[in-house]
């Protein structure tokens, strides 16, 4: 438990969180571990869970016809995987798949949608936090639709 | 490269020496003074005016290393009518060369500090001399950190150069593509966010920007968020270069030009520029 708010309380995704919060976080949240090629979550099934990537590389993929699965973008260190837990009917919308192996820390998605609800303060800094993971993220993806380096770019 | 005094509108004639495809639309030219010896000085940065005869004249940044006194090197992607006739010439072939212009990348200031370059595409070959000064000097840089973007894995310039700067000379290079096709193992996702997992000291450190505007405008938001001062921060721009000497205006960039002022500035002194749709 002291390893799992230490390594929390230091990660990008809650940089200023009251320690309070971080508890109850905590108290959702267990290690796991991957192995390369592993599948860490697959699209369409439940999402309860989301990861803090502790170590290791995660590609977002999607299946496509005729193509096979597209990578949509890769997680490393740091960053967090998973936001389908926050909102119904809350299923994966992606597959993610370790590419090395990858140490993590899971949080159970329902205990912390309990909590939210609970407290509706720790809910709100939760949604500020993933709501900005999203715009981040969207972002990206109108930047990578731009396609800046085409020659048109 | 010639005694420029006498008129700075007359090229040098060197010949190809060498053409090496980099990728689908991108080659390297290795040229070399046709006749005497030229002084082939220049500084990370700077760029040449190349002119394919009876075609055009563009300028094409200088992408060799600047160590090397013996040959001009530039690499360059097919997009214009000039880019393309120079792609059908030939080992052997003439083309005419003025230059070097412009004002270079700040490998001075940078000493002693970390050093954070980010490239997009095509904008990995006027960093590529920094990096060579770089290495020739490695004991006066810090962490020096290398950020790559391209469309695809296909469009990766220098991928073995890439592999051995980060092995060999200590540079942490992360290399992503826009959209991952084929066995591409490596990062997925725009450029801009790999700026958050580069290792440096915000306070002790020299950015250094080249890509599309776009992308180096989320670039320098992510250098901001990181704590990077703006007067740190360092972009070359791009813009139609016509005389390559400040004389002709067409590459005006509000109260300054490209061609001299440029095309290397500090991001403090043109902020407000990139915040203007049309200059």
């Amino acid at each position: 438990m002291e390893t799992l708010e230490r390594f929390l309380t230091e990660h990008n995704f809650l940089v200023n969180l009251e320690p309070e919060f971080v508890k109850q976080i905590v108290g959702c949240a267990s290690n796991v571990h991957f192995s390369a090629g592993d599948f860490i979550c697959r699209e369409g099934r439940d999402a309860d869970k989301f990861y803090f990537i502790r170590e290791g590389k995660v590609a977002l993929d999607i299946h496509m016809p005729q193509r096979g699965p597209v990578t949509i973008m890769t997680l490393n260190s740091d960053q967090v995987l998973g936001w389908s837990w926050l909102f119904p009917p809350y299923r994966w919308q992606f597959n993610a798949q370790a590419k090395t192996d990858v140490a993590a820390i899971a949080v159970d998605g329902s205990c912390l949608r309990a909590k939210c609800i609970n407290d509706r303060l720790f809910g709100y800094e939760i949604l500020k936090r993933f709501s900005q993971i999203l715009a981040d993220r969207l972002q990206s993806t109108r930047l990578q639709l731009m396609d800046v380096y085409s020659a048109n770019g | 490269m010639s005694d420029q005094n006498v008129n700075p509108m007359l090229p040098d004639n060197f010949s190809i020496s060498r053409i090496k495809t980099e990728t689908d639309d991108t080659f390297t030219l290795e040229l070399q003074p046709s006749k005497g010896i030229l002084n082939l000085d220049f500084e990370p940065g700077q760029f040449n005016m190349l002119y394919v005869f009876g075609v055009g004249e563009i300028p094409i940044s200088i992408s060799g290393d600047p160590c090397s006194k013996d040959k001009l090197v530039h690499t360059t992607r097919v997009v214009g009518t000039v880019t393309k006739a120079m792609r059908k010439l030939r080992i052997g072939d003439q083309v005419g060369v003025r230059g070097p212009y412009g004002n270079p990348w700040p490998v001075e200031l940078a000493k002693g500090k970390d050093v954070i370059l980010v490239a997009g595409g095509i904008g990995l070959a006027p960093i590529r001399p920094v990096i060579n000064h770089i290495i020739a000097n490695r004991g006066d840089y810090n962490n020096v950190v290398l950020l790559y973007g391209t469309r695809t894995p296909q469009d990766i310039l220098y991928p073995k150069e890439i592999a051995k700067w980060s092995e060999v000379h200590n540079i942490l290079s992360f290399v992503t593509v826009d959209r991952a096709v084929g066995e591409w193992d490596g990062n997925v996702g725009v450029v801009t966010k790999l700026v958050a997992r580069a290792p440096f000291d915000p306070h002790n450190a020299v950015a250094m920007a080249c890509g599309p505007e776009v992308m180096m405008r989320f670039t320098i938001l992510e250098m901001q968020k990181r704590g990077i001062p703006d007067e740190s921060i360092f972009v070359s721009t791009e813009r139609n270069m016509k005389c390559g000497i400040g004389m002709c205006g067409h590459c005006q960039f509000g109260a300054e030009f490209v061609c001299k002022d440029g095309p290397v500035f500090r991001y403090d002194k043109i902020a407000k520029l990139f915040e203007v749709w049309e200059v």
